[in-house]
């Protein structure tokens, strides 16, 4: 049968081709010479997190050509799964590391160090036309997103705001966003059934844009993006309202809503891997500028806080 | 006495007439919401991704810099991911689908089989990533490799190619079949010079479509552990890889506007390739079909 024939040639022509698309590259990668470092270095976690080591990653590799430094993006709980079965070198997280964790970690005989990145700051949004909100306290925030707080209008919260209905946009409920809210604002308490959920936030810019009466939450980064089409709210915690900026987030007097983004390093692979070394060396020295760089937007840490980190990475790795 | 009434006729003419209209309506409407949707689409899509398309883009790694950012990476992963796919979903799903039509008994367990084939074909897909994930990446040691993705993604299109092919076997028709057994040839000989050649347009169609879905899909091969940044292409069936859908998602869901863009030239590369794997099942199709 000829017609046959010329399938089967057909179906080897293309295997031969696209083995020869994906070996071609070999040689490329081969010749870029540099330093003398190689290596492999497993990371893996929070998607939050992962603009800051994507941007890492390049510039260290840049520097470093033969260290192959790829970033996954399992999630905070993801990624810790895998740390504790041993399987990465660095677990990213935009949350600390729970109990039960730590214990799963400690039976498997995993020994990790704790490193500070940079800073979020979940910021409060409402629509650009809103002109009455000058500041939210906690209190209020969490009356009106918890469902036992029975708001429904801005008046249920101050007499003085317009008896119109608000609609609430959050993070969807695996997002580290949505369990650092519960935790801050929401001590843990059920929030509001009608709250509209998304795991890609930038439908929750879209929907508080939208809305006149809307009200969301999201990452610093969103908000920045975003500053021409919502408005953010300030935050009182106790000492006066606080707009979310890079100096009221990285002090930390945007309280509660200043999240620190970290990365858990396992201590055998930094005594054991020299590569995962330089390149937690690398990550802290440059971490503040590469967070804080205007296509990822994030918000670096005090100068001492890395330097502090940097003892720490080299008493851990016996330097 | 007449036949027909004809003034009932003329009276219902009218009312007949209006409800075939209606009905054209309808479906024209129906038409072109579909394509009055896809247009808006592609315009997006194009409007959006246009600007940031050209050759350093597809040669590119992925970049913390919008303007450096290229697709490389997960171009060449989603070609592995399909070299494994392919040749191991086909074979297999191929094999299956000629047992149970020629070979397997019609009783209640090849029904079953038949059933769970069947409802295989709707479970989520993320549910085959699971499986993958401990089957593969961990009781096989194969790793978050492209060899773990590739067969993950073949169990995930397997129930389709299956289904596919053994309607596509159950076409040829039965008198072909005897007067090849009429001429002395074994069942074997049969199933390889006629049915199997007869079928394989229908076949081919049923994998390539499945094979589309595949190059789609994310879920899966993020459960098994493919990379979202990767700063090189993969080189062996053991090396860690990322697939376009991936960093597809990884760049809508960046708050920059800029990184929207690049998905959206992202989208059109996608695009293309399933186009080209789409006009390879219709120009198969077309080629090869006999009618009996």
């Amino acid at each position: 049968m000829k017609k046959m024939k010329s399938v089967y040639l057909l179906a080897v022509m293309s295997l031969i081709l696209v083995f020869a698309a994906a070996c071609g590259n070999k040689s490329e990668e081969g010749a870029a010479g540099g330093g003398d470092l190689s290596g492999k270095i497993k990371i893996d976690g929070s998607s939050t997190v992962f603009p800051i080591m994507e941007a890492v990653s390049e510039e260290f590799q840049a520097a470093n050509p033969d260290v192959q430094a790829p970033v996954g993006v399992s999630g905070s709980g993801g990624g810790f799964e895998k740390f504790i079965r041993g399987e990465l070198d660095l677990a990213n997280a935009s949350r600390p590391i729970k109990d039960e964790e730590k214990t799963a970690a400690t039976e498997k005989g995993i020994e990790f160090t704790e490193f500070e990145l940079a800073k979020d700051g979940l910021s409060v949004v409402v629509s650009k036309e809103n002109d009455f909100i000058d500041h939210l306290t906690v209190e209020e925030l969490q009356k009106m997103w918890l469902e036992e707080g029975k708001v429904k209008t801005w008046k249920d919260i101050r007499p003085e705001w317009p008896a119109k209905k608000i609609e609430f946009f959050s993070p969807g409920t695996d997002s580290g966003t949505y369990d650092y809210w519960n935790e801050a604002i929401l001590d843990e308490k059920p929030m509001r059934r009608d709250a509209q959920l998304s795991e890609d936030d930038n439908v929750l810019v879209q929907g508080v844009t939208g809305s006149e009466n809307a009200i969301g939450f999201f990452g610093y980064a969103y908000y920045q993006a975003n500053k021409d089409k919502v408005k953010a709210v300030p935050i009182d915690g106790g000492n006066g309202p606080v707009e979310p900026n890079a100096e009221t987030i990285e002090s930390g007097e945007y309280a509660p809503l200043s999240r620190p983004l970290y990365t858990y390093v396992n201590n055998k692979s930094v005594k054991e891997n020299e590569a995962v070394y330089e390149y937690l060396k690398f990550t802290l020295e440059n971490a503040g500028e590469l967070a804080s760089s205007d296509t990822i937007g994030y918000v670096s840490l005090p100068k001492e806080k890395y330097e502090e980190q940097l003892k720490k990475l080299d008493e851990l790795a016996g330097k | 006495m007449a036949l027909i009434n004809k003034e009932s006729v003329k009276k219902k003419m009218g009312s007949r007439i209006a409800a075939n209209n209606f009905a054209k309506f309808l479906f024209i409407l129906a038409t072109s919401f579909s394509l009055l949707v896809l247009g808006v689409l592609l315009f997006r899509i194009l409007d959006e991704g246009l600007p940031y398309l050209s050759l350093d883009f597809i040669t590119s790694f992925a970049s913390r810099l919008p303007e450096r950012a290229g697709i490389w990476a997960a171009l060449v992963g989603t070609i592995w991911i399909m070299t494994v796919t392919a040749p191991v979903s086909f074979i297999l799903g191929v094999g299956t689908a000629i047992y149970l039509e020629e070979y397997a008994k019609k009783n209640a367990f090849t029904k079953f089989v038949q059933i769970n084939i069947a409802n295989l074909a709707g479970v989520p897909s993320i549910v085959f990533g699971l499986l993958g994930l401990t089957i593969f990446v961990r009781l096989a040691g194969l790793g978050s490799s492209v060899l773990a993705g590739g067969l993950t993604m073949s169990l995930l299109i397997l129930p389709v190619i299956v289904v596919a092919s053994q309607e596509a076997i159950r076409t040829v028709p039965k008198e072909i079949r005897e007067a090849s057994f009429g001429m002395g040839a074994t069942k074997w000989q049969t199933i390889r010079r006629i049915v199997f050649p007869a079928a394989l347009p229908g076949i081919l169609t049923g994998t390539i479509l499945a094979l589309s879905r595949a190059v789609g899909e994310t879920a899966p091969l993020l459960v098994v552990g493919a990379l979202a940044y990767v700063a090189f292409v993969p080189e062996n069936l053991l090396s860690s890889f990322t697939v376009l859908p991936i960093q597809l998602y990884n760049w809508t869901s960046r708050p920059q506007e800029d990184f929207h863009m690049l998905a959206a030239s992202g989208i059109i590369i996608l695009m293309i390739i399933l186009l080209i794997m789409n006009s390879i099942a219709v120009y198969i199709r077309n080629k090869f079909h006999k009618r009996f």
